[in-house]
């Protein structure tokens, strides 16, 4: 079938602005409602690639394996730059004639596209970025997060941190919006006392001076919020300074797309995350095992949020049709279909209310990995839910 | 969670953080705490200094501006990854970065470069610019998107214990040798070897070296083949303690262009006294402006305030030099 | 230079003419496009005036394509928010006015362009090109890290600002208002080429030590001509970030810098039209090379290195087959 031999075709070698049709024939399905069409930006170029490759590819996995011909993706990559992000969403919205929009990696870049999607009538579901400004007061009956809002993986930290018993924390994170969030975040969970409080800049990748104060500090833990690259560099330096202070941290800088470019340095960490392979149900399972086989390499948080968000976005297709906006607004907010992460549901303000568990990096063989050892939060909410109007 | 339960979390924290502004204030910063900084700044700064060699040594003898040279320091962190990852040695690992940038350069020196050294800046800085595009976007096909891995030596990992009781990583205490030698090593190479006499005749009179009979397109890829050695191993140096991905050069390449402008583009000895002086200033403003602004500030505003200010802190610094000496510290007009 | 004129004209006319028929054929991300071509071209001839007239290789024109970028999102979101921008000791609201923001712009890129041109011009070479790039750097780190205006993340303005008269929401009619400030402000510069000024910028360039010998104060018509040639850097900016109404650090990159530089090389240096034949084809290889492959900058690298080697002179140069002038 022609269907499925594209969308093979598109999985494997799929270029940054290739449109993959799905689906070529037909303008209705069996259930009789239109197609839809989705748009993913994501970033597949640059530094930040890898994320946004697998955002892509859980995504893509998800819409395969559902042998929906109803769904049509079009794929195109941000480069990360919040321009050619607002051109492309532009693009979008008025050549291709999305319904749907998606796949963007960075809260910038979300910031710059979300109003302008859900100001034109267009559905926006975040698959990783979960800024705090669309969260309150600038929530959209449009916009759903499927990922988490900013703050709360950092909040998991916190509370975890005070569970287990650290009294004076020394913390740091870059310099920029995300980082001040997260820091803010940590703080709100936790009730210890600081042994420091530092920023760095975004893009440093040398800390022996921030890890010289904290060698010099009192502190009995460390947090730190270092997205990408600059949390292998600190991790690797870390761990050769010979501190073995306990560290803290969001599911970031230990995530399976970069665990393996950090190595034994990462071993033993605990870090917060509201997915993991080695969550129980079949939905998950099934996941990891197929994008093993179709991809080759073990899916990351990320992969596990694009798949998320497609079958979110399937499930809905089943209840209504994307034309009458407000029946298939209606079906995306029951969010009614298997999460990889067990129980999955949407608070007022259409960002998740959902479990945050504590892992700890560990070895599998060869391969560098995550368990889970504790549940941080349960059924955890943002706080921004509160000032949001819906 | 109930919102009522949030704001009970929400005092808690404030008074935490009230206390934790409290210790920040009241601990001075310890000796031993400088001490350790300043070695850092020297490290950095060294790190620093095997890039702007090369830079400079290119620039001073060729003419010309290399923005491709964090594409070299790139170039060699990954071979360095591969190797080490395929044999396990960092050694061979070391040696692959040297090889593999100093191809590269040689390489791109011959198909490319070669043909800019009579145009003007801009059209190198286009050139060049338009490599950095091929080398990242090529090395990502080769290698993936993630980053890789590369370790430090079990030899030279943990810390030595320093007199006066400063415990300091060996790994950088390694890099401080080997840059330094790397600059003793350049000093020699120049002042004492045949090459070297070359080198400096032709960064005197480019046609005077070519009517003394000597290949003089020989000389030029030799010297930008070495000037990318040294950014391959500087890459395969640092990418042992921080992440090997794409990209990776350019902020480097920067600081690196910073270090030249201020020792004077072209000398060796400005490149290094450059480095240092960026080094610490970066390495101490990181440290001491948080820490400075602390006391007459809310700790958490003052690291915000105190490290943006660091972060443009050696541009401040460059400003400063170029307006009382307009060719750098040691740079002739 | 007859010749050059007609396909000045030619560029000119087929900009005007691609969104049209877009519009005609309903394709609006076409005008969009253009618009952005028109807008980027603008950048361009500003760089351009420094350094294809004056030499002066500025490798930092990001500075004030950011600066004219933020002077819009400062002033419209404050509109946007109805919050004052200061009370003491007057009050100044922000505003949705484009000619306002523009002229902000202007100024305060003009400023920012006096104050780094008079420490930068008195290097040269490739010293003032590393100081521009630093001072460039300078200001990328200092937004991403000033909290007030979103660092990092930016500002979004959720609706463009006003121009009387024209409703600028709708992509052509936006094109029209970057389209005709392009071609007002590369009449203006023509008009300044052609000036005892502009003759003695390029003879200054051509040969600066006669310059000084006739009296010329070379310093002095550098930074002019550069304080000129970053504030229309500026107005592009503002108009760019009300093309996406989002501005961001990403402005002041060093990558911003670099792609300025890359159109008026690819259109031609020194040539009155060059930055827009070289924006509007580095925007075309951008949208049709995405395409092909994900790794399409390879290629872009590829033809911009054989841009630069092997067809001096850029677009303009090339269709008016006369080798451009050039020098050290």
């Amino acid at each position: 079938m022609q269907t499925t031999k594209m969308a093979k075709m598109g999985l494997k070698t799929l270029g940054a602005a290739t449109a993959v049709a799905l689906a070529m024939a037909g303008a209705a399905v069996a259930d009789g409602h239109a197609k839809v069409k989705v748009g993913v930006i994501t970033t597949l170029t640059g530094g930040g690639a890898g994320l946004g490759v697998d955002i892509r590819d859980g995504f893509l996995l998800a819409v395969k394996q559902s042998g929906n011909d109803g769904i049509e993706v079009v794929v195109e990559d941000d480069q990360r730059k919040p321009d050619v992000a607002v051109q492309l969403a532009d693009k979008m919205i008025q050549s291709e004639k999305v319904d749907i929009l998606t796949g963007i990696v960075w809260s910038n870049l979300a910031l710059a596209v979300v109003p302008s999607a859900t100001a034109q009538g267009k559905f926006y579901l975040s698959p990783n970025a979960g800024p705090f400004q669309l969260a309150g007061k600038g929530c959209h009956e449009n916009y759903f997060n499927v990922a988490w809002q900013n703050d709360n993986l950092h909040e998991a930290a916190g509370a975890h941190a005070s569970s287990v018993g650290h009294k004076n924390s020394f913390i740091l994170a870059p310099n920029y919006p995300a980082g001040k969030d997260a820091l803010k975040g940590y703080k709100r969970m936790y009730s210890g006392d600081l042994a420091g409080e530092l920023y760095t800049k975004l893009g440093q990748t040398d800390y022996a001076a921030e890890i010289a104060q904290i060698r010099a500090s009192d502190a009995d833990s460390v947090f730190f919020f270092l997205p990408g690259g600059m949390g292998i560099s600190f991790l690797k330096q870390y761990a050769d300074s010979g501190i073995d202070l306990p560290v803290v941290g969001p599911a970031f800088s230990f995530d399976q797309g970069i665990l393996q470019a950090v190595g034994d340095a990462a071993l033993g960490v605990q870090n917060t995350s509201q997915w993991n392979k080695d969550i129980d149900n079949a939905a998950n399972k099934a996941f990891v095992e197929t994008f093993q086989a179709e991809y080759g390499r073990l899916p990351s948080l990320y992969a596990s949020q694009g798949f998320d968000t497609a079958n979110l976005i399937i499930s809905a297709m089943g209840k209504a049709d994307v034309k009458d906006q407000d029946a298939f607004r209606a079906a995306l907010k029951e969010a009614d279909f298997a999460s990889v992460r067990g129980d999955f549901k949407f608070g007022n303000n259409n960002h998740p209310i959902q479990d945050i568990y504590v892992r700890e990096v560990i070895k599998e063989g060869d391969v560098y990995t995550n368990k889970i050892i504790s549940t941080g939060l349960t059924d955890h909410q943002d706080v921004y839910a509160a000032e949001c109007k819906l | 969670m109930p919102p009522s339960a949030n704001s009970e979390q929400m005092t808690i924290h404030r008074r935490g953080r009230g206390l934790a502004g409290e210790t920040i204030k009241g601990r001075a910063m310890s000796s031993i705490l400088i001490i350790e900084q300043i070695l850092n700044g020297l490290q950095f700064g060294v790190m620093l200094f095997l890039m702007a060699a090369g830079l400079t040594l290119i620039f001073g003898v060729m003419g010309l501006i290399n923005l491709a040279h964090g594409s070299l320091y790139m170039v060699g962190a990954f071979a360095a990854a591969a190797v080490a990852g395929w044999t396990g040695s960092f050694l061979l690992a070391l040696a692959a970065s040297l090889a593999a940038a100093a191809l590269f350069g040689a390489l791109i020196e011959l198909t490319v470069i070669r043909r800019l050294y009579a145009r003007d800046h801009l059209d190198q800085v286009l050139a060049t610019f338009a490599l950095i595009l091929i080398f990242s976007e090529a090395t990502r096909w080769v290698f993936g998107s993630f980053p890789l891995f590369l370790n430090i030596p079990e030899a030279l990992s943990g810390t030595l214990t320093l007199p006066g009781g400063i415990e300091y990583s060996r790994y950088r205490l390694t890099i401080i040798l080997i840059g330094l030698a790397v600059a003793v090593g350049l000093f020699l190479l120049i002042s004492k070897t045949r090459v070297g006499m070359r080198i400096r005749a032709g960064e005197n009179d480019r046609e005077m070296i070519g009517a003394l009979g000597v290949d003089i397109s020989i000389l030029y890829t030799l010297v930008f083949a070495l000037g990318a050695a040294l950014a391959g191993l500087s890459g395969a140096l640092v990418g042992a303690i921080q992440s090997v991905e794409v990209g990776m050069g350019e902020p480097v390449l920067i600081l690196a262009f910073v270090v030249i402008v201020i020792g004077g583009i072209g000398s060796i000895k400005g490149a290094l006294a450059g480095a240092i002086l960026v080094g610490l200033t970066d390495t101490l403003g990181r440290t001491m402006l948080p820490w400075a602004f602390a006391a007459f500030m809310e700790p958490s505003a003052a690291s915000s305030v105190g490290s943006s200010l660091a972060s443009m802190l050696i541009y401040i610094l460059m400003a400063g030099v170029l307006l009382f000496k307009p060719t750098g510290l040691f740079g002739s007009a | 230079m007859i010749r050059e004129r007609y396909i000045n004209f030619l560029i000119g006319a087929l900009l005007l003419i691609v969104p049209l028929v877009a519009l005609q054929m309903d394709e609006p991300f076409i005008i969009t496009l253009a618009t952005k071509a028109a807008i980027l071209a603008l950048a361009g001839v500003g760089l351009n005036l420094a350094l294809g007239q004056g030499g002066l290789v500025s490798f930092g024109h990001a500075a004030y394509f950011g600066i004219g970028g933020y002077a819009m999102g400062i002033l419209a979101s404050h509109a946007q928010d109805y919050a004052p921008l200061m009370e003491v000791p007057f009050v100044i609201e922000g505003t949705n006015l484009m000619p306002v923001i523009w002229l902000v712009a202007i100024v305060a890129s003009a400023l920012a362009a006096l104050l780094i041109g008079a420490l930068s011009l008195r290097t040269s070479g490739v010293y003032f090109i590393m100081v521009t790039l630093a001072f460039g750097q300078m200001f990328y780190y200092f937004a991403i890290s000033w909290p007030a205006y979103g660092g990092e993340d930016g500002l979004s303005i959720y609706v463009r600002n006003q121009f009387p008269g024209v409703n600028t929401l709708d992509p052509i009619q936006f094109f029209g208002i970057c389209f005709v400030v392009l071609m007002a402000v590369l009449f203006l510069v023509n008009r300044l080429n052609k000036s005892p000024f502009g003759l003695a910028l390029n003879g200054a360039h051509q040969n600066e030590e006669r310059a000084l010998t006739v009296g010329i104060n070379v310093y002095r018509l550098r930074l002019v001509a550069f304080v000129i040639s970053g504030a229309i850097t500026g107005l592009a900016g503002a108009l760019f970030a009300d093309l996406n109404r989002f501005v961001s650090p990403t402005m002041f990159s060093w990558h911003t810098s670099g792609e300025i530089m890359v159109f008026i090389i690819l259109g031609g240096v020194a040539r009155l039209f060059g930055p827009v034949a070289g924006a509007a084809v580095y925007i075309l290889l951008e949208h049709m090379l995405g395409g092909i492959s994900e790794y399409w900058q390879i290629y872009l690298g590829l033809i911009l290195l054989f841009v630069v080697l092997f067809a001096k002179g850029g677009i303009v140069g090339g269709l008016a087959r006369r080798e451009v002038r050039h020098d050290g």
